[in-house]
């Protein structure tokens, strides 16, 4: 076009704008994701706060009421388990857990894997080669067979579930994120960031990784159920939480046990296994939209 | 004139998106008669490609045509599609931009061409491909069986565009839509283009359709213009009328702005003398030797080698545009990125005010990066999607002054902002949210911060429309005068080159062949190369085209990997004799031509 849009554009916005501060603003207009982010932080605040009113700790066995249905007259509002244990207080006990190790697990894999893998694609040739090699020598160590290995040597300890699952997914992601970087590195504005004198780890930091944002969010929503779900894999195994601590995984899986004759000891912890699952979808859809200023205009 | 083939009237197109409706042809009008050609030339943006699409009925889903197109007594537009895929393909054929990816690259040549062939006469496949060879021969495709079971990526870009037009033409169509046929490819490789299509117009009796921006490609090739700008038709008329008695303004814009090959209005900068000789040149590169090892395709094979540069020396003078041309795959850009080392330099040496950029250290290599900045090709691809432009104009300053706080930086970035012609407004935006030609000013912008010497400005307007083009050339000029800047111009565009360059080097696989004044290079070529180059170069003007004898220059470039021995330009040279086989021409000045330029020919005397 002949004539430059300037005046197409309206409003001369003044003062600074930042990557994250516009994503929130774009991330607000979204309903959806709002919705989701304010079920997910009460659900949260309710996992933290709402134990420590209840009359019940989630060890107590009511040897009055086994297996009882939900009432809030009986003072179990999600029933009891066949042990007599409170289902509320168990369900919200094992929301921490089950949260903790989402939320814990995804944001070391991430550290590990966008950092590995942004510096491997980056620097290439021989310093990639080795690095990957790595990574593919991990990724062929049987993960049942780590665990149980930790397991031997340093005791159950919830701790090493973190370190278990974030030590395998990590690889995943510096591998997408290795991709994605060797794409992104022979594009023009990496070479013009180079020739202005820009340091390597500023370019990896600022040119790099906030441009990777996109597949990382989605890739991150799709890990934290993922890991959530391991978790409950590992409890099913008895490798995982020990009773008669829990987690949402340990739950369900008592629960289904017990389907037919109790079916609320299967329904209430997988509800709120769904709903988070489904909360961290829709937060990360919003999420990656937000952060791409090209998706912006038109909203 | 005899009936036209295609009648187009009042033709709308309108798109339905988020944002509002948008109108993007306005009840055009024009006519194809039969065996003419009719150019349409626009910018981006004006409507020339949907137009076209609309009457095929190809539009995007969003898209709706009003109006009426005849071709061949019958309305075609709207039509469903069963029977407007009976016309398309078999009598109205369509050639696109890019010939890559308009073939499959996972079918041989042989079977993507039959195909038209079985579908539309129902042919049988042995005799179907038979006629694909003859279709090959028809369009100068030397040994046509053996293409028949090659795939797309086993040929050069001319080659591509090349059974592009011979499988529009199978089936023998009354019309042929050529949308920017020749964009995408070098200009010798255009001229072979554009001489086949003139040729298989007669020998086909097609009417064709050429869509372009160039007004040099329609000069010689159209009968009839029509000239679109935001989807209104601004003129319509006769070749000589348009391009001689223009009466619409948007029209004599567009042919001033072109640059021409044959202007010789001095628009580049003024250098004083007196700077010029006193001074040290400011760069000087020495036997510059860049080679990329190209890692065996199997096992034991041997390692190859590339040389993308061979050899390069030259000096630049501060304040000096040096202009770079050559084919694509001349080693042109590495030579900019070897000089910036953004690619590791193989052999040779690159002085930037008497210091060995080649071999300095990471450390002191930055504090020479601040006198040498470079602009690029793809104003978009070059700004980083994720940053505010006034974060993109500030890093070269941070790295280089980190004491500087965030409102001095700011100001620093608003003052160069509004040199290079934006708005202070602007410095929070995105890059997304400019046109091409603001992008490229930003880029221009960040290489400008640091108040460099020297900046390599790659191709940097020929992704642009030419009215941009000429506005962008001029605000270099400007500010090369203003900073007493020195340039390196890389471009393919010889007429832009010409514009604003003081001296022009031209590479031919990685060597140089000729370096030389302007005036010298473009009135006296000496070596045959650049000979060929010049020529190959459409003139914006009807007349001096037909008069003109094209000598097209025949072949496509070597493969750089296994370059010809000795002189690498006599494979398709015609002067070429036995010594140009056995020894490398060195590169010296000849009697005959004077002044400072440099020959690499053996004949260059002869010539």
């Amino acid at each position: 076009m002949s004539t430059d849009p300037i005046n197409t554009i309206d409003e001369g916005s003044s003062g600074g704008r930042s990557l994250w501060s516009d994503a929130w603003q774009v991330l607000r207009r979204n309903r959806a994701a709002m919705v989701a982010l304010i079920i997910l932080t009460s659900m949260t605040a309710m996992v933290v706060i709402a134990p420590l009113l209840s009359p019940y700790s989630f060890d107590y066995t009511d040897w009055d009421r086994i297996s009882v249905a939900p009432s809030i007259a009986e003072g179990h509002p999600f029933g009891t388990d066949a042990l007599g244990r409170d289902l509320f207080v168990r369900t919200l006990y094992g929301g921490r857990i089950s949260l903790m190790v989402g939320l814990v697990a995804t944001l070391v894999s991430l550290i590990i894997g966008i950092s590995y893998g942004a510096i491997a694609g980056y620097l290439g040739g021989r310093v990639d080669q080795i690095m990957m090699r790595i990574v593919d020598i991990l990724y062929a160590l049987p993960f049942m067979f780590l665990v149980i290995l930790l397991m031997v040597f340093f005791g159950r300890n919830i701790l090493l579930i973190f370190v278990a699952i974030g030590a395998i997914n990590w690889l995943d992601m510096a591998r997408i994120v290795r991709g994605q970087t060797l794409s992104l590195k022979t594009r023009e504005f990496i070479e013009a960031a180079r020739a202005g004198g820009v340091s390597t780890p500023r370019i990896i930091r600022r040119h790099i990784v906030p441009n990777l944002l996109g597949v990382v969010a989605i890739y991150v929503t799709l890990t934290i159920p993922q890991v959530i779900l391991v978790e409950s894999f590992l409890s099913f195994l008895g490798l995982g939480v020990q009773e008669p601590m829990t987690s949402w995984g340990a739950l369900v899986n008592e629960g289904a046990r017990e389907m037919e004759s109790s079916p609320w000891t299967l329904i209430f912890p997988s509800l709120f296994l769904a709903v988070t699952l489904f909360c961290f979808n829709f937060i990360g859809d919003g999420m990656r939209d937000a952060l791409d200023p090209r998706d912006r205009s038109g909203q | 004139m005899s009936t036209p083939i295609l009648q187009v009237a009042d033709l709308d197109v309108r798109f339905a998106t988020p944002d509002g409706p948008v109108h993007a042809v306005h009840e055009l009008n024009f006519a194809v008669s039969a065996g003419e050609t009719l150019g349409i030339v626009g910018e981006s943006g004006s409507g020339k490609s949907q137009t076209v699409l609309a009457v095929m009925n190809l539009l995007a889903d969003n898209g709706t045509a009003t109006g009426s197109a005849i071709f061949d007594g019958e309305e075609i537009l709207n039509l469903p599609a069963p029977r407007m895929n009976k016309i398309r393909g078999a009598r109205i054929a369509m050639i696109f931009q890019d010939p890559m990816t308009s073939l499959n690259p996972y079918l041989t040549i042989g079977r993507q061409m039959s195909e038209v062939l079985c579908m539309h006469l129902g042919s049988s496949r042995k005799a179907a491909l038979e006629k694909c060879a003859a279709m090959l021969d028809a369009v100068h495709i030397t040994e046509a069986q053996r293409r028949l079971v090659m795939y797309p990526h086993e040929l050069s870009g001319g080659m591509r565009q090349r059974v592009m037009i011979a499988s529009a033409l199978l089936c023998r169509p009354s019309l042929l839509i050529a949308d920017e046929p020749t964009t995408a490819l070098d200009v010798t490789v255009q001229a072979q283009i554009l001489a086949l299509i003139r040729e298989l117009r007669t020998e086909f009796d097609t009417s064709i359709l050429l869509i372009t921006h160039d007004l040099g490609v329609v000069a010689g090739n159209c009968d009839r213009v029509l000239v679109m700008q935001d989807g209104d038709a601004r003129e319509y008329g006769g070749i000589d009328e348009v391009f001689y008695s223009p009466r619409h303004a948007y029209t004599k814009s567009l042919l001033a702005a072109v640059p021409r090959l044959d202007d010789n209005r001095l628009r580049r900068a003024r250098v004083s003398h007196a700077d010029t000789e006193r001074d040290v040149a400011l760069l000087r590169v020495d036997d510059l030797r860049v080679y990329f090892k190209i890692p065996p395709a199997t096992l034991f094979a041997p390692a190859q080698t590339l040389r993308a540069v061979d050899g390069v020396s030259l000096e630049l003078k501060p304040g000096e545009t040096l202009g770079v041309v050559g084919e694509s795959g001349c080693g042109k850009s590495t030579l900019a990125r070897a000089v910036l080392r953004l690619v590791s330099v193989t052999d040779g040496q690159v002085c930037l005010l008497g210091r060995d950029l080649a071999r300095l250290k990471k450390k002191s290599l930055k504090d020479s990066r601040q006198d040498m900045q470079m602009i690029f090709q793809d104003p978009l691809a070059s700004l980083n999607p994720r940053m505010t432009v006034r974060d993109i104009i500030i890093e070269p300053l941070q790295t280089y002054h980190p004491e500087l706080d965030g409102t001095e930086l700011t100001k620093r970035a608003t003052n160069i902002l509004e040199r290079v012609g934006l708005e202070p407004a602007h410095l929070n935006r995105y890059p997304h949210e400019f046109s091409g030609g603001q992008c490229q000013r930003i880029g221009i912008a960040r290489a400008l911060i640091l108040q460099p010497r020297m900046i390599i400005c790659d191709e940097p307007v020929s992704a642009l429309d030419v009215s941009v083009q000429a506005q962008i050339i001029d605000l270099l000029i400007e500010l090369q005068e203003e900073f007493s800047l020195a340039l390196i111009f890389i471009a393919h565009d010889l007429a832009v080159v010409r514009r604003l360059s003081h001296r022009v080097m031209v590479m031919y696989l990685g060597r140089v062949v000729e370096i030389a004044e302007r005036q010298s290079l473009y009135e006296q070529p000496r070596h045959p190369y650049t000979r060929a180059l010049i020529n190959a170069v459409p003139v914006p003007d009807p007349r001096i085209e037909r008069a003109r004898v094209v000598t097209v220059l025949q072949g496509d470039v070597p493969s750089s990997l296994a370059p010809p021995a000795g002189c690498a330009f006599r494979t398709r040279c015609e002067y070429a004799t036995e010594i140009c086989a056995q020894a490398v021409p060195e590169l010296a000045s000849h009697a005959a031509a004077g002044g400072s330029s440099l020959v690499a020919c053996h004949h260059a005397e002869k010539i």
